[in-house]
């Protein structure tokens, strides 16, 4: 463990099994509030739980469910992620600097997670969202199948294209689209418009939030005036009709 | 369009008894009385009656008493009065039907084809009112050796987290959103005052119960409902439910119209939104994504908590539990197809999954011949009805069983099977607070606790013929069962003897 300044630790997690290398995390974050990975090796779990005030910078490739159930810290990874990044999460932030796997922002109830490339299978699926908390994940790629997938709340950008079934059983929130469905791919109970005037403040916030983290490494998300389409339930009650009462 | 559906009940009132005083209009939240209003008898809509038997257990007078709708069948054995009425239902409103409690369909109840032994002239029968009898189990996983420095008279390695209960007996999991606050808090000072646990549900922990945290599990299911870091390590243990009796293979659904302020708080989702469970937990398509799930709890709560997975009683419930053994799961639930619910689809309920004898008994066998039964504990639910059953669960293998419809008929609840309307007139499941507030938590948690007094008194009772001592001796003891009118295959598959043999 190299304390590098006061207030920052870099520790080495080699080969180590996640168990070891999630303690030698906790134990350097206890002792600092912001704590460098300096390789990650697939390693799961890293930044579970992550607290306000923590950070974590990671080089490598972490594990699966990188930031599960994080409340309020900060990852920030120099690769890619794999699955699950930001699984049930409180609050917080995440930024990638590359890719993720699938199933990005599970359940996600708070925070923010920002993508610079692609991700794969069901990103934001069943999203949620309660007063102030209202989660948003950022895309700067390409999207694999299922994105949004029973999404309940909060916010997805895409900038790249859409797989195929998106908002599969959305109730709720809104995904905003830089290239816009094919009449035919809107599923059944989702609508499909161009952006309202309310929108696009949200958008706004989201898109200089994507290019403040990656402006210098590609190109830009911009235009939140024009060029974005905006898909969201048309019922937050999608399946009250399908019982017999 | 002709609306098919005839009433279930028929309502009697005995005219000379009635006293007019209307309680029975003023008790019923599903509209089957009316007060008339020129000081007349209640008028009377059997079509909504429900059969909850509020009415006829409050009616001062004791004047009425519900009767089934008395319209005979064709006698036919297949078109049953019930399977056309279905029909009818159906093609009138093209849904889904929905149905709530544990399914009544005659299936065999393998507890009642399951006899106890007690010692005669050897190995003689214990007093329990003179001998020490321990009802207390632990749940979690054990080492496969336990290390000990027998210098210092230490366990060199720390121990997996253990759940001590003062009796083989919890509370299922009934979320807030499902049940009722007040019918939760009854559970939660009934589990307090008993030495054991009750389990929150996935609707999230309501902050009123985290006083009692320390006696409830958290459940994480699909929707991830309330789950955050708070919940996690406020509770005693966590158990992921993958699927439930009632409903094996489909998730949960919420309504909206039960979607109230208090649940919305607690779900963390808006109020009058549907809160939906998918039926998969899309992290988990595997064993190994299981115990990546599992996992990712311990590392939350700092492997200080026992992690239990909850699966239903399927096909394969014992090839699946051998695999959720290998989980780091320190607890296996499983829960057979008679176990309650608040709203499954009725065809599911009906006919999906398989009896909680032949799973438990099958996921015991198949962990012993494996090797693994002792690193996991099991716990066995879906219609442990009395004393009898628990000690029939245990002899079957489970270190303890849970129960919920049992606890819910010690509040109040009579089975009426409406749970999903929102209406229940005993306030237990419905978030309604003109009917929430009939049910005081203290008052039902007394009723709770005096049930699982009595069950524990009986159970030492029956282990005390059996010549037994300890919940321990008990567990896995299948000769202590004898079947009776059960086919080979049936007592293979229990692992017991016939009865004579």
């Amino acid at each position: 463990m190299l304390v590098a300044e006061a207030k920052r630790i870099e520790v080495d997690l080699g080969l180590s099994h996640f168990k070891e290398a999630n303690e030698q995390v906790r134990a350097a974050l206890a002792q600092a509030d912001e704590v460098v990975v300096a390789s990650a090796n697939a390693q799961r779990y890293l930044g579970c739980a992550l607290a306000a005030g923590k950070r974590l910078e990671i080089h490598g490739t972490p594990g699966n469910d990188m930031g599960c159930y994080m409340d309020g810290g900060a990852i920030e990874v120099f690769g890619n992620g794999q699955d699950q990044v930001g699984n049930t999460m409180n609050g917080g932030t995440i930024v990638i600097h590359g890719r993720c796997g699938d199933a990005a922002g599970y359940g996600l109830r708070g925070g923010t997670i920002l993508v610079r490339g692609d991700c794969g299978w069901r990103a934001g699926i069943h999203m949620k969202q309660y007063e102030q908390k209202r989660p948003a994940i950022v895309i700067g790629g390409d999207a694999g199948a299922f994105l949004g997938e029973y999404m309940a709340g909060g916010a997805i950008v895409l900038g790249g294209r859409a797989g195929s079934y998106v908002a599969s059983g959305m109730h709720g929130g809104i995904i905003y689209l830089r290239h816009p469905l094919a009449a035919e791919e809107v599923p059944e109970g989702v609508v499909q418009s161009p952006l309202g005037e309310e929108d696009k403040g949200l958008l706004a916030g989201l898109l200089a939030a994507y290019n403040g983290a990656f402006g210098r490494e590609g190109p830009s998300l911009d235009g939140a005036d024009e060029g974005w389409w905006c898909l969201r339930p048309a019922s937050a009650r999608p399946y009250g009709g399908l019982y017999a009462s | 369009m002709m609306d098919c559906v005839l009433p279930r009940y028929k309502v009697l009132r005995d005219a000379d008894l009635c006293s007019g005083c209307g309680l029975c209009a003023r008790t019923c939240a599903n509209g089957v009385y009316r007060l008339a209003k020129d000081g007349g008898l209640p008028s009377i809509e059997p079509a909504r009656c429900v059969n909850c038997q509020r009415c006829v257990v409050t009616c001062p007078a004791r004047a009425l008493a519900i009767v089934r709708w008395p319209q005979a069948g064709t006698g036919s054995a297949n078109w049953t009065l019930e399977a056309m009425q279905d029909i009818a239902k159906q093609a009138q409103t093209g849904g889904v039907l929905l149905a709530s409690m544990g399914t009544p369909s005659p299936y065999p109840i393998y507890w009642d084809h399951l006899l106890l032994n007690a010692s005669q002239v050897t190995n003689p029968s214990i007093d329990p009112l003179r001998e020490p009898m321990e009802t207390r189990v632990f749940l979690g996983s054990s080492p496969e050796a336990l290390k000990v420095n027998e210098r210092q008279q230490q366990v060199v390695e720390p121990l997996p987290p253990q759940l001590k209960l003062d009796m083989p007996i919890m509370f299922s999991a009934m979320s807030f959103g499902s049940i009722s606050l007040n019918a939760q808090k009854a559970l939660a000072l009934a589990a307090r005052e008993l030495g054991t646990f009750f389990n929150v549900g996935e609707g999230g922990m309501h902050r009123d119960l985290e006083p009692f945290a320390d006696c409830a599990f958290a459940q994480v299911a699909s929707g991830r409902f309330g789950v955050d870091p708070h919940y996690l390590n406020t509770a005693a243990a966590i158990e992921v439910k993958i699927g439930q009796g009632a409903k094996p293979g489909i998730g949960g659904h919420l309504p909206g119209e039960k979607t109230s302020a208090e649940v919305s708080r607690t779900r963390m989702i808006p109020e009058g939104s549907d809160a939906i469970s998918p039926a998969p937990h899309h992290d988990i398509y595997s064993i190994e994504d299981l115990r990546q799930l599992v996992f990712s709890i311990k590392e939350a709560t700092g492997y200080r908590k026992p992690v239990a997975v909850k699966i239903a009683a399927v096909h394969n419930a014992a090839a699946i539990a051998s695999g959720m053994a290998r989980t780091g799961a320190d607890i296996i639930v499983v829960d057979g197809f008679r176990g309650g619910t608040g709203a499954a689809p009725k065809r599911i309920r009906d006919a999906v999954g398989i009896p909680v004898e032949l799973a438990l008994a099958a996921i015991d066998q198949r962990l012993r011949d494996e090797g693994i039964r002792s690193t996991v504990s099991l716990v066995a639910s879906g219609s442990v009805r009395n004393s009898a059953d628990v000690v029939r669960a245990i002899a079957l293998g489970a270190d303890a069983v849970s129960i919920g419809s049992a606890a819910l008929i010690a509040m109040g609840c009579h089975q009426c099977g409406d749970c999903s309307s929102g209406r229940c007139n005993w306030g237990i499941a419905t978030q309604r607070p003109a009917l929430t507030e009939r049910l005081d938590p203290q008052a039902a948690a007394e009723r709770v606790v005096n049930l699982l007094r009595a069950w524990t008194c009986e159970l030492q009772e029956m282990m005390g013929g059996m010549g037994i001592n300890a919940v321990d001796s008990l567990r896995g003891n299948r000769l202590m069962l004898r079947g009776v009118g059960l086919n080979e295959k049936e007592l293979e598959i229990l692992g017991v003897k016939h009865a004579g043999e």
